[in-house]
């Protein structure tokens, strides 16, 4: 192990990972490259586009701009973490039928964003919904059919 | 290169002591690095999971609010939002829900930005800075500690723990507005907070500090020849020209020095007006930005 390495265990998704990480990595490159989850993208690099958006003990923190090392004894939820086996959780079948997937860039971490919003406020307003995802931008600029997925799920929660 | 994930402030400061730099929730610090603007230092210290630095408490006439306190907090607390408004105005502007999240009030105030959204209104309440050593802990007013753009006057050793503010006195109220762009992911083009203090109609205390203005925040000096004037229009243009002139703002790709002079006005205009409806014990929802619509309901605050 060079002495710019630390061995650390990741909690992603219940599971634990076991790996060595080079000290200054951000969480997002080693969830991509080392535990192999590429659910998670990297947009901006800046923490501006919120793509990189993962779940910190339920909290969605950009993972771009997040030391990996940090994230120890955390529980990390990415976007794997939604669906339960082959069943897809509510907040993803409703943005594919309600057609919020376009280039499909921007959804892991709207979903997660989402995710978080739903579990601190059930029945959010609209006003909540769009602050709840003020962190992430879509390029495709699908912002309506979004929110319209968060609002037919959290009617069906 | 080290991370120690402390969980004491003694386990802090014994890393600080050899020499480790505390991270809390890296937004400045990671973002910096990655961008190049700076190197990670060699050796880093955790403090986000230290609860004695996140907590608020008032105690004897003072609010404390520790260094770890996230933005997210501060705009869930009730003595932030009830009796110091303006900081969770601008907590509530930071970033996004990730940044306010894992950013900590100590974070941006230590950060040194002329940009930073807490700084102002920390001013305007008369906050000082707590900084920690193993061997004690010495207050600096927020005049003291910011020396210039990501430049302070603490020690490489000292460690921010507590915003230390006193109470406000009974018919207080501050507020904080910025001239943004977009409404999540933005810094401030220009800002301004204010504190005011009210005996019935008359202004019996009034401070304004201005954010993104000059190489830190600075606080309006000469504001006390409005005491005893009724919290009216013409106070708050005298505000919003002493604001204008006292600025000295740059011109960079963001806004140029005019447009930033002539907004710093109408942004300390607008913050002691909504400080004097809000001293005045009415209610105007946090953040100001939102709750006015800015540009949207001009009747409603000038």
């Amino acid at each position: 192990m060079s002495t710019n390495e630390q061995a650390v265990t990741l909690e992603v998704n219940r599971v634990s990972y076991a790996v060595q990480v080079p000290m200054g990595s951000n969480l997002s490159g080693v969830l991509r490259n080392t535990v192999g989850l590429t659910g998670t993208k990297e947009g901006c690099d800046d923490c501006e586009c919120g793509a990189c958006m993962v779940l910190l003990d339920g909290q969605p923190v950009n993972s771009c701009s997040y030391l990996a090392v940090q994230a120890q004894g955390r529980q990390i939820t990415t976007v794997e973490g939604l669906a339960d086996g082959d069943e897809l959780h509510a907040l993803q079948r409703n943005i594919l039928e309600a057609g919020g997937v376009q280039c499909g860039f921007c959804t892991p971490g709207m979903l997660m964003s989402a995710r978080a919003l739903l579990d601190r406020t059930p029945n959010p307003t609209d006003d909540e919904i769009r602050i709840g995802l003020s962190g992430n931008l879509c390029r495709c600029t699908g912002y309506a059919k979004i929110i319209e997925a968060v609002r037919e799920t959290a009617v069906q929660l | 290169m080290t991370l120690t994930i402390a969980t004491s402030l003694d386990e802090v400061l014994s890393a600080m002591a050899n020499g480790a730099r505390p991270i809390a929730g890296g937004t400045d610090l990671v973002v910096g690095a990655r961008q190049g603007k700076v190197t990670l230092p060699a050796d880093l210290v955790a403090i986000d999971r230290v609860t004695e630095l996140a907590t608020v408490a008032t105690n004897d006439g003072t609010i404390r609010i520790g260094a770890g306190v996230t933005h997210a907090d501060l705009l869930t607390n009730d003595i932030v939002v009830r009796q110091l408004t303006s900081i969770a105005d601008a907590a509530a502007l930071v970033g996004s829900p990730a940044t306010r999240n894992v950013g900590t009030i100590g974070g941006n105030v230590m950060n040194g930005s002329p940009a930073m959204d807490t700084g102002a209104p920390l001013m305007v309440l008369g906050a000082n800075a707590a900084l920690t050593t193993p061997s004690g802990t010495r207050e600096v007013a927020l005049a003291d500690l910011w020396t210039g753009p990501g430049q302070t006057s603490a020690n490489a050793d000292e460690l921010c723990t507590a915003l230390v503010l006193p109470q406000p006195p009974q018919s207080s109220g501050s507020a904080y507005v910025r001239l943004e762009y977009r409404r999540a992911m933005e810094i401030a083009v220009v800002g301004a907070a204010a504190a005011v203090t009210l005996d019935g109609d008359s202004i019996s205390s009034v401070k304004v500090a201005l954010t993104a203005v000059a190489p830190t925040i600075i606080e309006v000096d000469g504001l006390n020849s409005l005491v005893g004037s009724p919290a009216n229009d013409k106070a708050f243009e005298a505000i919003a020209e002493a604001a204008r002139q006292q600025a000295r703002p740059i011109s960079d790709l963001r806004a140029s020095e005019r447009y930033r002079r002539h907004t710093i006005g109408v942004m300390a205009r607008r913050a002691a007006h909504a400080a004097s409806v809000r001293a005045s014990g009415q209610t105007i929802e946090v953040p100001v930005n939102r709750a006015f619509g800015i540009g949207e309901n001009p009747e409603n605050i000038r």
